[in-house]
């Protein structure tokens, strides 16, 4: 049996998904990619992963909230993270640490993109409760 | 119809009397305008009262007489004036004396009506403040508008930009720890990819440039007879190593040549998108069909391939600026998302039209009309 954790990596950059994927199973994961938020539904419908990294803006300005969401429904234990550049390119600013955005922010952790290996590990690590 | 608030401030009760019936059924229509103007009347007696109303509602229309009580009318359009209200006012005074049409004027009154009036003088004057309120209004709120779309345009730029910048920056890093090996060829993919990203870098900051100059009219253009076929023979060819590559005819159907007034430059941009498009988002061993030809009014040309198609909801921002139609089969396709918004800018300083037809997975069909006034040759 596969004893090594699975993270779901979806990204519409096929560069940022290839370096999420080499640090990732650095890290000693596996892993499975989606480009776009269609593409993540199909391979959850069989795979349940044990963690996920979404991109935000893909086919949507909002397809990782979205994924997040559907995916948080299919597997509510399943802890998601959401990659996104937005904050520094339109100053819109949002987190998950409020209950307001608890509400409709259905993701654990909000990362920059451009986040450091040692740090995006630790932060894994946390989630999965390693 | 819409209400505009006029207040009236004068100390003659007469005065206020005769303006609020002068006023009361008075229209202002605008004829590209749907609905008319009407007015809704207060009455002040003096500068103190008129600023207490000013202070509370919000007032379109200020008549104000100079002559008042208490602080006086030119006063009270200083303090209007300051507190920066969206009126706009119109002085009525019996004494009217240049040296105060001057002050008026210097503290923003936008005309000046002299008493006794006449009912239709009135009405003129309360005509002609209305349409520049209204015109002042739509100025603004467009000119908001325009700040908001380039806003949104910068942040969609910076967005283009910093995701190759960053995807560079992240292979590099891998490569500066040696995490993927110790010889260069270990690395050979990513310093590929990295080449790719700047190239599309470099192709987006270069359309930019062209669509920032089509935009505000500095791009020079250098309007003469140009050859359409020759421009379009000149694309194939240069498109032609990237058809070979996956196998992809190019048929043609056009005369031997086609003149139309035009800058050789903007129509090779043209031929080069639409055709670069036919290619790049065609299946292997596929078809593209380019056909020129004329009608009584108009230069038609028909660029057809037998690629992945576009579906209705992609259709229909097909021409936006940065989009990119995403998914599975587009991914590996570089492109700036801004060739044919570029396209159709330049085709629309012809005056011409350009159209989208297609189905997923059969093909697509862009269909290019300029009013030509030249003659095949």
């Amino acid at each position: 049996m596969n004893s090594r954790k699975l993270i779901l990596i979806v990204d519409d950059d096929i560069d940022f998904i290839s370096q999420i994927k080499h640090y990732c199973e650095k890290f000693g994961y596996e892993t499975m990619t989606a480009n776009s938020e269609n593409e993540a539904l199909e391979l959850i419908k069989t795979r349940k992963p044990d963690l996920a990294m979404l991109d935000l803006m893909m086919e949507k300005d909002d397809s990782g909230f979205i994924l997040s969401y559907k995916i948080k429904q299919k597997y509510p234990d399943v802890p998601v993270i959401i990659a996104t550049a937005v904050t520094s390119e339109t100053g819109l600013i949002f987190g998950v640490e409020s209950h307001e955005e608890q509400q409709w922010i259905k993701a654990d952790l909000i990362m920059e993109k451009g986040v450091r290996p040692d740090q995006l590990q630790r932060e894994i690590k946390r989630l999965l409760k390693e | 119809m819409s209400d505009l608030k006029v207040l009236i401030v004068d100390d003659e009760p007469g005065i206020r009397s005769g303006i609020s019936r002068i006023l009361r059924n008075y229209r202002v229509g605008y004829p590209f305008l749907e609905e008319d103007f009407g007015f809704t009347l207060t009455e002040a007696e003096t500068g103190e009262i008129a600023l207490e109303i000013l202070e509370k509602q919000e007032i379109d229309i200020v008549l104000l007489d100079n002559k008042l009580p208490g602080i006086e009318g030119i006063d009270v359009l200083e303090q209007i004036n300051k507190r920066n209200y969206d009126t706009a006012v119109m002085m009525i005074t019996s004494y009217a004396s240049l040296e105060l049409a001057v002050t008026a004027t210097k503290r923003g009154a936008y005309n000046f009506v002299p008493k006794p009036f006449t009912p239709e003088e009135l009405r003129g004057a309360i005509e002609s403040i209305t349409k520049h309120l209204f015109l002042k209004r739509m100025t603004k709120k467009m000119s908001e508008t325009a700040r908001q779309i380039r806003f949104q345009f910068l942040s969609v730029l910076s967005h283009e930009l910093k995701s190759p910048i960053n995807a560079i920056e992240g292979y590099l890093k891998i490569m500066q720890e040696k995490q993927a090996g110790t010889s260069i060829d270990d690395y050979m993919h990513m310093i590929n990819r990295s080449i790719e990203r700047i190239t599309g870098m470099r192709s987006l900051i270069m359309d930019m440039l062209d669509l920032t100059r089509i935009e505000n009219g500095t791009k020079s253009r250098n309007l003469k007879e140009v050859d359409i076929i020759e421009c379009t023979k000149m694309a194939i060819s240069s498109m032609e190593p990237m058809a070979i590559q996956k196998n992809i005819k190019i048929l043609t159907d056009f005369p031997a040549s086609l003149l139309l007034t035009a800058d050789s430059n903007e129509v090779e941009i043209i031929a080069n998108n639409l055709i670069s498009n036919a290619i790049k988002y065609n299946r292997d061993n596929g078809t593209v069909t380019i056909s020129i030809f004329t009608d009584k009014t108009n230069l038609n040309i028909i660029v057809e391939d037998t690629g992945i198609g576009i579906n209705a909801e992609e259709q229909e921002f097909l021409f936006q600026e940065f989009m990119r139609i995403k998914n599975k089969k587009t991914q590996n396709i570089s492109g700036s998302g801004l060739g044919l918004s570029i396209v159709k800018k330049i085709i629309e300083l012809y005056n011409g039209t350009i159209t989208v037809e297609s189905q997923p997975d059969v093909g697509t069909k862009f269909l290019v009309k300029i009013p030509f006034k030249a003659q095949p040759v």
